[in-house]
């Protein structure tokens, strides 16, 4: 086991490393003087060779690579342009908002789409199924950024029952009722999210109750909530855990769009701020930020899943 | 006739998957001959007029300066069809040939495929948005960032499929009798990737519609001065409680087309060969 998550973290290192060359030349990529792209074109001439100097830009590009990587790992990101203040204190202020949101997010995913994909699983070729199957593969088309807009003119302009947009940090005046600001823009990302996971788990559960042991339980006559439960589900729930990861990576996408259709200040906004506001060094830190919490968080599912099922040998 | 029969009979045997061939019919015809079908000029304004509902000339309403949504609508099914044609040809383009030729050539190709699992690190819509940063939005920028998120999951599948054809016994026959590479790769390869790869395509034309959808709707995509169904929601956004059928058409064609291209895609699977149908995910 222990060798087994060595080479998973061996792995992901390299593969990091690799994504870190893409994100550093990224500021290379960008048409212009590095120099000008880091400091904006309002930046005299005296701060450019100053700046250049410091970050040792005259330097070969290996050598730049090196420290700027080295900068990284000690946590200085850099500083943002349009903010004025280091990148990972800017990156900071968005984290609650948009922690909250993924974490609120994914438990409406797991809550709507794991027991509906069941039902639709153990009803598999009525209506019911077909039914359940067409509203997720519709759900699943839908762009995020509609679904937010409808919210907002259901939910907040015509019935007011929920604010359209904002968040106050649940820390602030209001405490933990501020998360009713999340409600809608949770729900919204939710929907495509959950479609997904439903049809996983719906895919996932018929494909474990045609195994052997399936049968063999059947035929031992252990009752059939019993076989569900215990036979297929807990088997089915490894297609799930092993999404996890991707269902993620689609989250932090679509989290860039619900984030400014409901004007939160978390993350994703601040990509799309600093993107109309050509603040690139905030774009490289939160897309190395965002690429080692993707990273981690595949590896711990691959972890689990080795957990989980026992006779899973990957290489 | 008869091949044309053939060619419709994954679709026959659900009556839904006839009705997203249909919506697929209707996207294309009014691309295709948007302007005798648009009753307006898209880009006629008329202030008088401006933000009214929907009524007996203009089916579904007008926008603020005046402008005919129908007509925009009709006009932007031009744009769903350029991008998602765009996608899945630069998907294919790139894909198919890295995949095929990392799984013949295994030592250059575990390179190439790591390469593809490094860009599988980044979710698909910042790759899109670092893309059009360093390319500047157009709709020809917005076509190639969106296609890199499909190169990937392309690839992947196009060098899992080529790994099992090369170890079936027929390609192994022809190769023992001394078959060059390139005979394998056009006479046994290539036939048998049409089939997965057309169900492929019709995911990534679909979510391509997404993905352009949100590059629009940031204000990232196609320039404003283009109709589009992303472009058009982005504009709808300040008048949605005065003017509800400006979100509505245009977030409608959105959600049809790409719901008719996924069942179009989950039919053709179904249909296809069990040994290819596990690798393509189809909400990837």
């Amino acid at each position: 086991m222990w060798s087994y998550v060595l080479t998973r973290v061996a792995a992901m290192l390299v593969t990091l490393f690799f994504a870190s060359i893409i994100i550093f030349g990224f500021i290379h990529a960008i048409p212009g003087d590095p120099i000008y792209v880091l400091l904006g074109d309002m930046a005299t001439p005296e701060q450019a060779e100053k700046l250049r100097e410091s970050l040792g830009l005259n330097q070969p590009i290996i050598v730049q690579y090196l420290q700027w990587a080295g900068r990284a790992v000690t946590g200085d990101l850099g500083r943002s342009i349009f903010y004025q203040a280091p990148v990972l204190s800017a990156i900071a202020d968005g984290a609650e908002t948009s922690i909250l949101l993924a974490s609120i997010t994914m438990t409406w995913v797991l809550l709507i789409g794991v027991p509906i994909g069941m039902i639709a699983a153990m009803r598999h070729g009525t209506w019911l199924d077909q039914g359940l199957s067409g509203a997720a593969m519709l759900l699943a088309s839908v762009p995020t950024f509609w679904v937010g807009l409808y919210l907002i003119l259901i939910f907040a302009a015509w019935l007011g029952w929920l604010p359209s947009s904002g968040y106050p940090s649940i820390f602030e005046e209001g405490g933990l009722a501020n998360l009713r600001y999340l409600l809608l823009p949770s729900l919204t990302l939710a929907a495509p999210n959950a479609a997904l996971i439903l049809r996983l788990t719906r895919a996932s559960m018929l494909d474990v109750s045609r195994e052997d042991y399936v049968r063999t339980a059947r035929a031992k006559g252990i009752r059939p909530w019993r076989v569900v439960t215990r036979h297929i589900f807990r088997n089915a729930l490894l297609a799930v855990v092993s999404a996890f990861g991707f269902t993620f990576a689609a989250l932090l996408s679509e989290a860039v769009v619900t984030e400014t259709v409901f004007a939160l200040p978390g993350i994703g906004r601040l990509v799309v701020q600093s993107i109309l506001n050509r603040d690139y060094p905030v774009i490289q830190g939160i897309t190395l930020v965002v690429v080692v919490i993707y990273l981690v968080i595949n590896l711990l599912v691959d972890i689990s899943y080795r957990l989980l099922d026992p006779r899973v040998e990957l290489q | 006739m008869k091949r044309a029969m053939s060619w419709l009979a994954p679709f026959a045997a659900r009556p839904i998957a006839l009705v997203g061939l249909a919506l697929l019919v209707v996207v294309l015809l009014a691309a295709f001959f948007a302007p005798w079908m648009a009753p307006f000029d898209p880009q006629e304004m008329d202030p008088i007029i401006r933000l009214s509902p929907p009524d007996a000339v203009h089916w579904f309403g007008t926008d603020q300066f005046g402008r005919d949504t129908l007509s925009r609508v009709i006009y932007s099914s031009r744009m769903a069809l350029l991008v998602g044609v765009g996608v899945v040809v630069f998907a294919m383009l790139t894909g198919v040939p890295i995949g095929v030729f990392s799984a013949l050539f295994p030592r250059v190709g575990h390179v190439l495929m790591r390469m593809v699992d490094v860009l599988m690190a980044f979710p698909s819509l910042l790759l899109a948005l670092g893309l059009i940063v360093i390319l500047g939005p157009s709709v020809a920028n917005s076509i190639i960032a969106v296609g890199a998120g499909f190169l990937t999951t392309t690839t992947r599948i196009v060098y899992g499929l080529t790994l099992r054809l090369k170890s079936e016994t027929y390609v192994e026959a022809a190769r023992s009798m001394g078959s060059r590479t390139g005979w394998l790769i056009t006479r046994h390869i290539l036939p048998n990737l049409v089939s997965p790869l057309l169900v492929q395509a019709s995911f990534v034309f679909a979510f391509a519609q997404l993905a352009a959808a949100s590059l629009d709707f940031l204000g990232l995509g196609a320039p404003p001065t283009i109709p589009s169904w992303g472009n058009m929601l982005a504009e709808s956004r300040q008048f949605i409680t005065r003017a509800s059928w400006l979100l509505f058409f245009p977030g409608m064609m959105i959600v049809l087309t790409a719901f008719a291209l996924n069942l179009v895609g989950d039919s053709l699977r179904d249909r296809l060969d069990p040994r290819f149908r596990d690798m393509l995910g189809g909400e990837a």
